[in-house]
């Protein structure tokens, strides 16, 4: 359930929820976490619930000795009344058997909240890629009926790779085919309700392996700017660093410790 | 995919966790067996709260029938070392309840008889003061039952004028620094604390990009969302089992207001503390 950081309950009516799916290579996650820390966004909640694996740790978007203490949890809500952006971040793994009960609380909640639409931030096993797909662009797109037509319109103008369906059972020659997202988390699962609720839903994912996969956010993000202009594209402006995204404070030692001078 | 030294291709590990969405695919062809497998499975894991001395289960959450004002939880064996020495010694506590649960990393399977050796996770209050709360925790509690335990505990309506204190360790290889480890000297105590807790804490705070899990986890979460004030002291230790240096690495926390008060004596707490090690070392040995 959503609790309010302070003491009154936001208004996100027609606002943009950005969210990842927990996935491969924590694309979506890593990705948000650029969004949240280059947006400089306000913390507005939590999204208490007993289906994500609890977490703990000081405000991962610090910038300062002052702002370094605040207490930041597995599932919290940031918003950016300007841009009527409002993202939610997820920090840890589901517990088992409880992936499509948060879905439902979820989305449940999004309907509550009168969110305009809702934007999944995915990535998918770059393995499981058929030849098609190992010759065009890592990223994909799926939209959900009831997404309003002047954004199918303006994302048709993009000239952007729908996601294809596959077989829905691989080694079976006359399988049906459906949409498929090995490693996708709960995003074929959000897409399914999304399309049974009528909730406007867009799916951006990339094609990706696990390693370091800054390079892959930073992709997404970058592909969701095409889009939404939430930052001023790069090429825009020449006198611009050449990376507007900024990385989160929380970002450090990714890949564990200093290493002991000893070993060299 | 990855392929190892021998040439073999296997799935490597997704760090996203989500292997387990082939079982949720499975698990929308559950049959009634699976389903009863399941529903006996989550009966097995169930926490229970119970009053050891009548054998009854407490109906209503700890809390709502024992309120208080300062709620200690020790998790993990030092911990749990540290308040017995320091704390539970030094004046009359009376047991309330005891968490009953079991998972896989449980040494007995008969949880209905719990010896003093064998106590897993039991709440006392101080008979002088029965506003004040402890919760001595030895065992682990799996990440499916830790908001069941919050339930039990705290309930669902979360308490005002409420302060807690949770006490853990955690092994010194979890802790991330730009310094090389070899550099560190644990034990170490890091602190972590709720939005609404005012008072300076007894260390340095937990340091980005650190994080910390399980029940401690669950119980500052749960704070930081109810607004309720709260402080976790984590010991960062090399030496996970029961030890004399590392317990005493949360000596800093007795001069916190929660603790203070508390503590009579504090050479004969050490004194007792030495006794509790000593004995623990001696059942400890593998060829007995």
């Amino acid at each position: 359930m959503f609790v309010p950081y302070g003491e009154s309950v936001p208004d996100l009516a027609g606002f943009t929820l950005l969210m990842p799916a927990v996935s491969v290579g924590n694309v979506g996650q890593l990705a948000i976490d650029l969004i949240i820390s280059t947006l400089n966004m306000c913390k507005i909640g939590y999204f208490y619930t007993d289906c994500l694996v609890p977490m703990v740790g000081n405000n991962p978007y610090a910038t300062s000795e002052e702002n370094s203490t605040e207490l930041s949890i597995n599932a919290e809500v940031y918003s950016l009344p300007s841009k009527k952006l409002v993202a939610l971040q997820l920090r840890s793994v589901f517990i088992k058997y409880k992936s499509k009960p948060f879905c439902e609380k979820l989305l449940s909640w999004v309907k509550s909240s009168n969110c305009a639409k809702v934007i999944i931030l995915s990535s998918s096993h770059s393995y499981h890629r058929n030849d098609l797909q190992l010759r065009s662009t890592p990223f994909r797109y799926l939209l959900t009926p009831s997404v309003q037509k002047s954004v199918q319109n303006k994302i048709k103008s993009l000239n952007w790779e729908e996601m294809e369906k596959s077989q829905c059972i691989p080694e079976i020659s006359d399988s049906e085919f459906c949409i498929r997202i090995p490693g996708g988390g709960i995003t074929k699962t959000l897409y399914d309700e999304g399309c049974l609720k009528e909730i406007a839903m867009v799916i951006l994912l990339k094609f990706v392996s696990e390693g370091d996969n800054i390079p892959d956010a930073l992709g997404l993000v970058e592909y969701l700017n095409e889009w939404l202009q939430i930052i001023k594209p790069c090429g825009e402006d020449p006198t611009a660093s050449a990376l507007p995204w900024k990385m989160p404070s929380s970002w450090r030692l990714l890949f564990g410790s200093g290493l002991p001078p000893a070993l060299f | 995919m990855a392929a190892t030294f021998f040439g073999e291709v296997v799935k490597a590990p997704c760090r996203a966790g989500t292997e387990d969405e082939e079982e949720d695919d499975e698990g929308r062809k559950e049959t009634p067996e699976d389903r009863e497998v399941r529903r006996q499975l989550a009966r097995k894991r169930e926490v229970r709260l119970l009053r050891r001395q009548t054998k009854t289960s407490l109906e209503v959450s700890l809390l709502e029938k024992y309120p208080c004002s300062k709620f200690i939880i020790a998790i993990g064996n030092n911990a749990v070392a540290f308040l017995s020495s320091f704390v539970t010694s030094s004046g009359v506590w009376e047991e309330v309840g005891c968490a009953k649960l079991w998972n896989e990393w449980c040494r007995t399977t008969d949880t209905a008889h719990l010896s003093p050796t064998e106590a897993f996770c039991v709440f006392y209050h101080l008979k002088s003061n029965p506003s004040v709360l402890l919760c001595q925790c030895s065992c682990y509690v799996a990440e499916d039952q830790q908001y069941q335990w919050l339930e039990k505990v705290f309930g669902s309506c979360p308490r005002k004028n409420l302060q807690i204190t949770v006490l853990t360790c955690r092994h010194v290889t979890d802790y991330k620094t730009s310094e090389s480890t070899s550099s560190l000297h644990p034990p170490f105590l890091k602190a972590l604390k709720t939005q609404n807790f005012k008072e300076p804490p007894c260390c340095s705070l937990l340091e980005q990009p650190n994080i910390v899990h399980d029940l401690p986890a669950a119980v500052l979460s749960y704070c930081q969302v109810w607004k309720i004030p709260a402080i976790l002291y984590l010991c960062y230790t090399d030496v996970m089992k029961l030890d004399l240096i590392t317990v005493e690495a949360f000596k800093p926390v007795l001069s916190s207001r929660s603790l203070k008060g508390l503590v009579k004596n504090i050479p004969q707490s050490t004194e007792v503390l030495k006794k509790l090690v000593t004995t623990n070392e001696i059942q400890s040995n593998i060829y007995t």
